[in-house]
């Protein structure tokens, strides 16, 4: 596993991460690597952690109280878990969305452009062109391009998950972090949510949280195995779905099958 | 990229974050200013009555005698004292079943359009400002009482029926609030075991939600004994022990309300008056504590 | 007695005392506009009040009564809204969050006259502005701004956190996300909340009194300058309102047709106190079905 680490170098991971809630250890000092043009999912049973993983990699957990986090996140070479990394501006650099679709209460339009309009992006013509290529990266134009004024929250489920995902890409961020993206989703949504995935693929690193297995093993090239806050497999997804090298690994992933 | 991430004062961000947190804590700030010189102010002018020595304390809040104005004065505020007391104690006793039966109507007898029905009605008269329930209460009540019981119309009796209207509401929704929160499993259970709506409603749902209904009634003793000018206007305002219910007394609020205009400041009459408004201030305090007291127990 | 019939007894006994109290709100509204509104014309609301003679108006004191509640407006929105975000979005759960709390709760519990005692106190006396819309004002805000602060804050903890993380991952400030993300969601309540707790004021008598004081001097409706000592907009003239003139010729009117006056000022005060809470109800209806007639989401 350490020498999976240094294979792809310090551009994107995590080095010994560990993350407290008061002086409950949720994730117990975690390495693990991120290449670029790759899909990780990060699998286990429900409270194993890997959530509050995810959380910590564009340092959401900030926002809750009582957390802390010890050791790195190595991030084109630098530590952004050190003490005065400006959390704000790294997670323009950092995508995510959720389970549940969160659209902001406001028009298609102004759900893509808020986000650039903020860090300085001036004159119409330059967010149009934002909205539309992210929109388009989501896969959602043609769905919306004759209703960008109407409110995001009259899209189906499907529509504003792609829409939260437009969103996260109109900041242009070097990495996605998915927290079971489509499980809140019909199985057409969740192919079109998969489809894009392995699209975007192409342009940035993804990391993504799910429960799904047939999912993990369809769309990642990585997948991590965490339990009770501790990684217990990293490998490649082929490797792990047909040969893994751990007991437990094994049963989980048998016993979601089954 | 390296340097980039790090933290710069002076940035956009940084700036309008630390201007919205100072304006907001500021705001917040504000308000402990308040309440910190509200205390301050209304205690202070209301202990000089007692440091001036005009009157003892225990003179004031038993005394029996008021006559600000005689020679020599005497200050004895227990007939307002007791008349606060009388008029808010009446008052919950007439408004608690009404409001509790509003409450299980709400939520209990006809959830649906119940709960339609009364909530805008409890907003409604919640609403009616005081001024108004004391002219009600000038023009209806008191001509009522006087036709159909001895003596004027005015006095305690006239003052607690309006105070009871006007407390409804809060008693009514804090007890609501407590019943529709109540488990649907907890009366599911009683109703499998045969029990009726009313030995469901008199064995489980009252003593579950007991303290949160005593809640609501401390909220409304707290509102009745606040109230000023709707009692002032029809509890007839003589400065005496209320022997029976259609006699004409005084509250604390009335005597302030009345006498606050027609004292010079810093006589030992508009002191008085001051040490009034402290005892109203503290039994404000007394009556926050009592409801969290019953929140904490609620809790358990 | 069998169960049963005691079930039926008390089921009509809760039945009654719930109908009563709609028959009391029934009887009430109908006794004010009944009496009050024979009363209630154009000279009326428009003219000067008389006082000795019949046929006084209460124009003034509408005024008063409006140009108050805007000041108050003016100044309890701001600080409100300020120190509930805080409440809601900044404070962290621990001893200083209890204790503000309990501050928002006792300030609010306090009753109104308290209230116009320490205005009259610090505002009217120590800080000399006399009987005053601008104390009367502040006094109001005393009375009115935990009522606000709980407003907004009860409205922001309804706004989904998901709206927040949306914001904090796509690198925006706090302040940007308050202001931008979470504010336009809790507007409506917010609206709604203040709407219902103008009607609040402008009914408010007890703080007044001592304040705002119980008397308007003549004003000049031609005269719209604010530093005019006759002018209606001057902010450090004492002014009487319409719940405080009630509250007046009840205990010392001396014109013959004095209950007619006040019956017809609590018939104004009244139907103005219905239209808040019927624009606030309806208000309230509207955005909601304008975010629920699209899919809602949380």
């Amino acid at each position: 596993m350490g020498a999976t680490a240094t294979a792809v170098g310090k551009s994107f991971q995590t080095e010994h991460l560990s993350i407290y809630y008061g002086t409950y250890e949720a994730v117990k000092g975690i390495s693990l690597p991120f290449a670029e043009n790759t899909v990780t999912a990060l699998i286990g049973p429900s409270g194993c952690g890997k959530s509050t993983f995810l959380r910590s990699l564009n340092r959401m957990n900030d926002e809750i109280s009582g957390s802390t986090t010890k050791g790195s996140i190595w991030i084109d070479g630098i530590d952004i878990n050190a003490p005065g990394t400006d959390v704000i501006k790294l997670r323009q650099k950092i995508g995510m969305v959720w389970q549940k679709p969160n659209p902001f209460y406001k028009s298609i339009y102004d759900n893509i452009a808020f986000g650039p309009k903020y860090h300085g992006i001036k004159g119409k013509k330059a967010l149009d062109e934002i909205v539309e290529s992210s929109l388009r990266r989501a896969a959602l134009w043609d769905e919306v391009k004759d209703r960008l004024k109407d409110s995001a929250l009259a899209l189906s489920g499907g529509q504003q998950q792609r829409l939260c995902i437009a969103r996260a890409l109109s900041v242009n961020p070097q990495i996605l972090l998915l927290d079971e993206p489509a499980s809140a989703l019909d199985p057409v949504s969740t192919g079109k949510i998969e489809e894009l995935i392995k699209e975007l693929k192409e342009e940035l690193r993804i990391v993504i949280v799910t429960h799904n297995m047939q999912q993990a093993a369809r769309i990642s090239d990585y997948t991590a195995y965490f339990y009770l806050g501790s990684l217990v497999e990293y490998d490649k997804t082929g490797k792990v779905f047909t040969n893994p090298e751990n007991q437990m690994t094994q049963e989980y992933i048998m016993g979601r099958f089954g | 990229m390296r340097g980039k991430l790090k933290q710069s004062r002076f940035e956009k961000h940084h700036i309008e974050d630390f201007i919205g947190r100072s304006y907001m804590s500021l705001c917040v700030l504000l308000l402990v200013v308040i309440i910190i010189s509200m205390v301050y102010f209304v205690a202070s002018k209301g202990v000089s009555t007692f440091i001036s020595g005009d009157v003892t304390v225990s003179d004031f809040l038993f005394g029996t005698k008021w006559s600000p104005e005689a020679e020599p004065a005497s200050y004895g505020a227990f007939p307002f004292i007791a008349g606060s007391f009388l008029v808010t104690l009446l008052a919950a006793l007439i408004a608690s079943p009404l409001s509790i039966c509003a409450a299980l109507f709400m939520t209990e007898i006809v959830p649906g359009w119940g709960k339609k029905l009364l909530q805008p009605v409890i907003e409604l008269l919640s609403g009616i400002p005081s001024v108004v329930y004391g002219f009600i209460g000038l023009s209806v009540i008191v001509p009522f009482l006087r036709n159909t019981f001895p003596g004027q119309g005015i006095g305690v009796a006239a003052g607690a029926l309006v105070l009871s209207v006007m407390i409804l509401p809060t008693i009514t929704s804090v007890a609501a609030d407590a019943l529709s929160s109540l488990p649907q499993n907890l009366k599911e259970s009683s109703f499998a075991l045969g029990a009726t709506r009313w030995q469901t409603i008199s064995r489980v749902i009252i003593p579950t939600t007991l303290p949160a209904i005593m809640t609501g009634i401390v909220l409304g003793m707290a509102r009745a004994f606040g109230e000023a000018l709707a009692v002032q206007m029809v509890i007839g305002n003589a400065p005496f022990v209320p022997r029976s219910l259609f006699e004409s007394a005084s509250t604390l609020t009335s005597v302030i309300t009345l006498g606050m205009g027609n004292t010079t400041m810093g006589s030992a009459h508009n002191n008085s008056l001051w040490s009034m408004a402290l005892v109203l201030m503290l039994m404000t305090f007394v009556f926050i504590f009592l409801v969290r007291l019953l929140e904490r127990r609620n809790k358990i | 007695m069998k169960p049963r019939t005691v079930d039926k007894i008390a089921t009509g006994v809760i039945v009654f005392f719930a109908l009563l109290i709609v028959g009391i709100l029934l009887g009430l509204l109908g006794y004010i506009l009944m009496r009050g509104l024979s009363h209630v014309s154009l000279d009326f609301l428009f003219s000067p009040p008389q006082k000795i003679r019949a046929g006084g108006g209460v124009g003034p004191q509408l005024f008063n009564s409006i140009y108050l509640l805007v000041l108050t407006l003016l100044i309890t929105v701001p600080l409100g809204l300020g120190a509930g975000i805080y409440m809601a979005e900044y404070a962290r759960p621990g001893r200083i969050t209890g204790f503000i709390r309990l501050i928002v709760e006792v300030l609010s519990s306090f009753p109104s006259i308290v209230v116009g005692l320490f205005g009259l106190l610090l505002i009217v006396n120590y800080f000399n502005l006399g009987f005053s819309l601008v104390s009367g004002a502040l006094a109001l805000t005393v009375f009115n701004l935990p009522l606000m602060v709980r407003i907004t804050e009860q409205a922001f903890r309804t706004v989904p956190k998901q709206q927040k993380e949306a914001g904090f991952a796509l690198g925006l400030s706090k302040w940007k996300i308050v202001t931008s993300v979470l504010f336009p969601v809790a507007l409506p309540t917010i609206i709604t909340g203040t709407i219902l707790s103008a009607g609040r004021v402008f009914g408010e008598a007890a703080a007044l009194m001592f304040t705002a004081g119980m008397s308007s001097p003549r004003l000049n409706f031609n005269n719209w300058n604010p530093l005019s000592p006759t002018s209606p907009l001057n902010p450090f003239r004492p002014a009487e309102t319409l719940a405080v003139h009630i509250w007046k010729i009840n205990s010392e009117g001396l014109a013959p047709d004095a209950a007619q006056i006040a019956a017809g000022a609590s018939a104004v005060l009244v139907i103005t106190i219905l239209i808040f809470n019927l624009a606030a109800r309806f208000f309230g209806r509207y955005i909601y079905r304008k975010l629920t007639a699209s899919k809602r989401m949380n």
